[in-house]
């Protein structure tokens, strides 16, 4: 996982409430066997005019103008900016995998969907609770001037208006610490490669036949 | 030393540490791994610029969605196609041993993993799948994960887990003549229910233990899962230790030795203690049949399927009455009556040998009734295959009317072109009747493979105790 840095980022605003996960990325995609490529079908039934399928070229498809991520002043938008109980619905990781492809690093909204959340860290994404009037008013600072920026500094947990405005938030110190770290599960569990290491070598001597397969 | 069940024992020879809260990193000793679950682990190890960490100790084999006739065709359903070649491609990248289409050993996960004597007795299994708990039968502590764990086994050989429950089923006396495990497990499900070994681990002992096979206790264990279990377990004996020597990959001479003194240990300890516990009676025990839509929907054969109008509980009543018109059934129907237009005899739960000697002893000489449109017998791997027709079971078979089909996990799923259509109403031999499992809209009773040989021929169910 790419360790989560300091940086300031154009945002883009999804202005409803209980965005779900099928939103996020529609079912037909879960019959993928990667975990990268879902970008170009990130709200695919918002941002498409037909219906999309999986494999198939998003390039030439209809697109939905009105819809923010079409709109040229938020191309290559890192923060999304959303509103309450954002990612509810199926349990699908394939969500934030389609957040990540897209290039979305960080989400603020006054509220989450619990395995969604959780799936963010996993997945390197910074989901960020601000109170509901703060993310009002970051919506109406965003739709006010093109190209609006926030920086997000997880290290001092705080997000910064252009303004200069210091917008502080809450994250659980283990998780602030995998991020920061870049460490997943995966990487976490490597911590302890020393203990692993001594335990195999403990194996091999004592129950070798667990420990190889024959003719393996 | 507090006295320690068989799970206790197996789960303390593998813990590497643990923390305050009480999770564990496990060593895992041996990993399955199929096309379906497995793809976007092995992308993961990639974008991350990870290894698998023990290739010789983990082994793949495609059977979901592998076709089980014109295999000189190829896949032709291209997204099942793609995830047997992902898997072919990422065999060769991380070196992995893959028994692959046209592979003699190739099969169902489940089925090819113990023949091989990839699994032994004492060791922790893992594989992205739920059936993995079919190998509980070698006294293994096995049992299915997801996707993310795929990939963290895959990284680390090891897992962090909280230590499950335990449970012992206890079941004296005799199975009845024509009373198979898979009759046995139906009916601990039937009155346990599907959440009834909820966050156990559940050791099966009693007399029916030592006397079913490895086939039959890997049929029990392979069901475990249906009752809500992480996993099932069954203490080691003469019988394990026959089945596994001389597999391929067993240990061999002085190892094997070593091994066998130690397998000797995975016993409960005299006095051992569960978190829970039943027991049951064997002999009061009927062939199996299913009637609804979850595997605890299960009757005695000579039963009738409920009424709900019987039923007090609202909530009950209700999935009663849901479960009955998704079959179809009228209440109070004699299980009897139920007439059939589909036979599936296979998957990892009856797709061994035995299981094909069971059901093509009882149709030698006996014809499909013509209101079956189609029977099919799909052995669990090639080698299943080739030792059934080596003892001329393929011919009894073909004679009565079934189709003898090539090995994968076919109507088990219907993720290949063996699918239910709707309203079609299947005796089959999986483990799974929900909604939709063999095709949608399609109906599934689960019964043992000679309740499905004798369905079969008479066009319904039939008390195989009394033919
Ligand atoms: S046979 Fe059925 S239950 Fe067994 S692994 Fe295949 S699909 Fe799963």
């Amino acid at each position: 996982m790419e360790p989560f840095k300091t940086a300031t980022h154009l945002v883009v605003p999804i202005d409803r409430a209980n965005v779900d996960t099928d939103a996020i990325i529609p079912k037909q995609f879960l019959k993928s066997i990667h975990r990268t490529g879902f970008g170009p079908n990130l709200f695919d039934e918002w941002r498409y005019l037909d219906r999309g399928e999986p494999g198939q070229s998003c390039a030439d498809r209809p697109r939905n103008r009105e819809f923010v991520l079409n709109q040229s002043r938020y191309q290559g938008a890192a923060v999304l900016l959303a509103r309450d109980n954002f990612g509810c619905g199926s349990s699908r990781e394939h969500a934030p995998w389609a957040l990540l492809d897209y290039g979305i690093r960080v989400i603020i909204a006054p509220s989450f969907a619990d395995i969604f959340f959780n799936n963010c860290f996993k997945n390197g994404i910074l989901p960020i609770v601000l109170p509901g009037a703060v993310v009002e008013r970051l919506f109406q600072e965003t739709l006010a001037s093109e190209g609006y920026r926030l920086t997000v500094d997880l290290e001092r947990q705080a997000v910064t208006t252009p303004g200069g405005e210091v917008l502080p938030f809450e994250v659980d110190p283990f998780r602030r610490h995998c991020l920061l770290n870049g460490l997943d599960d995966i990487g976490l569990t490597l911590q302890h490669l020393t203990e692993i290491e001594h335990y195999e070598r403990q194996q091999r001597q004592e129950n070798p036949w667990a420990f190889l397969p024959q003719g393996a | 030393m507090k006295p320690r069940n068989l799970f206790d024992k197996i789960w303390d020879s593998h813990v590497i540490r643990t923390d305050k809260d009480g999770t564990s990193l496990l060593y895992i000793d041996r990993h399955l791994v199929h096309e379906v679950t497995s793809p976007q682990a092995f992308e993961g190890l990639r974008l991350a610029g990870r290894t698998v960490r023990r290739p010789e100790a983990t082994f793949a084999v495609p059977d979901h969605n592998v076709p089980t006739k014109m295999l000189a065709q190829g896949i032709t359903d291209p997204i099942a196609r793609l995830q047997v070649e992902t898997l072919d491609q990422n065999c060769q990248t991380f070196g992995v041993l893959q028994f692959g289409m046209g592979d003699i050993r190739q099969g169902v996960v489940h089925v090819m993993a113990p023949e091989q004597g990839i699994i032994l007795p004492g060791l922790t299994v893992v594989c992205g799948d739920s059936h993995t708990a079919t190998h509980g039968a070698f006294a293994a502590f096995a049992f299915g994960i997801g996707t993310s764990e795929v990939e963290h086994v895959l990284a680390t050989q090891t897992l962090s887990q909280k230590k499950p429950k335990s449970m012992r089923i206890h079941v004296e006396g005799r199975l009845a003549q024509g009373v198979s495990a898979k009759d046995l497990v139906l009916y601990i499900i039937s009155q346990i229910g599907t959440a009834g070994g909820t966050g156990h681990v559940i050791e099966f002992t009693g007399t029916v233990l030592s006397d079913l096979s490895m086939e039959g206790r890997m049929t029990l264990c392979n069901m475990a899962i249906e009752a809500g279990a992480r996993a099932g377990l069954v203490a080691v004996d003469e019988k394990t230790i026959d089945y596994v020597r001389g597999r391929p990959m067993a240990p061999k001479g002085a190892d094997w030795d070593r091994a066998v003194a130690a397998w000797r240990q995975l016993q409960a300890d005299p006095g051992a203690s569960y978190d829970a516990s039943r027991s049951f009676d064997a002999s009061q025990i009927a062939p199996q049949v299913s009637w609804g839509t979850s595997p605890e929907m299960t009757l005695p054969v000579d039963g009738h399927v409920p009424d709900p109008a019987a039923e007090p509980d609202p909530v009950r009543r209700g999935s009663i009455e849901k479960a009955l018109s998704y079959m179809g059934l009228q209440p109070g129907v004699a299980v009897q009556e139920i007439t059939l237009d589909t036979i599936f005899i296979g998957s990892c739960t009856n797709g061994r040998i035995e299981d094909l000697r069971s059901a093509a002893g009882y149709l030698e000489g006996k014809k499909v009734a013509p209101t079956i449109k189609q029977a099919l017998v799909v052995p669990g791997t090639g080698l299943v295959k080739q030792q059934a027709e080596a003892e001329g079971l393929d011919r009894i078979f073909t004679a009565a009317g079934f189709e003898w089909r090539a090995p994968g996990c076919s109507m088990c799923l219907a993720m290949n072109a063996d699918i239910l259509g709707p309203g079609d109403r299947c005796a089959s031999t999986s483990n799974r009747n929900f909604e939709g499992r063999q095709g949608p809209g399609g109906r599934t009773h689960l019964v043992s493979p000679a309740m499905a040989a004798a369905a079969a021929v008479a066009g319904r169910f039939v008390d195989i105790r009394r033919l």
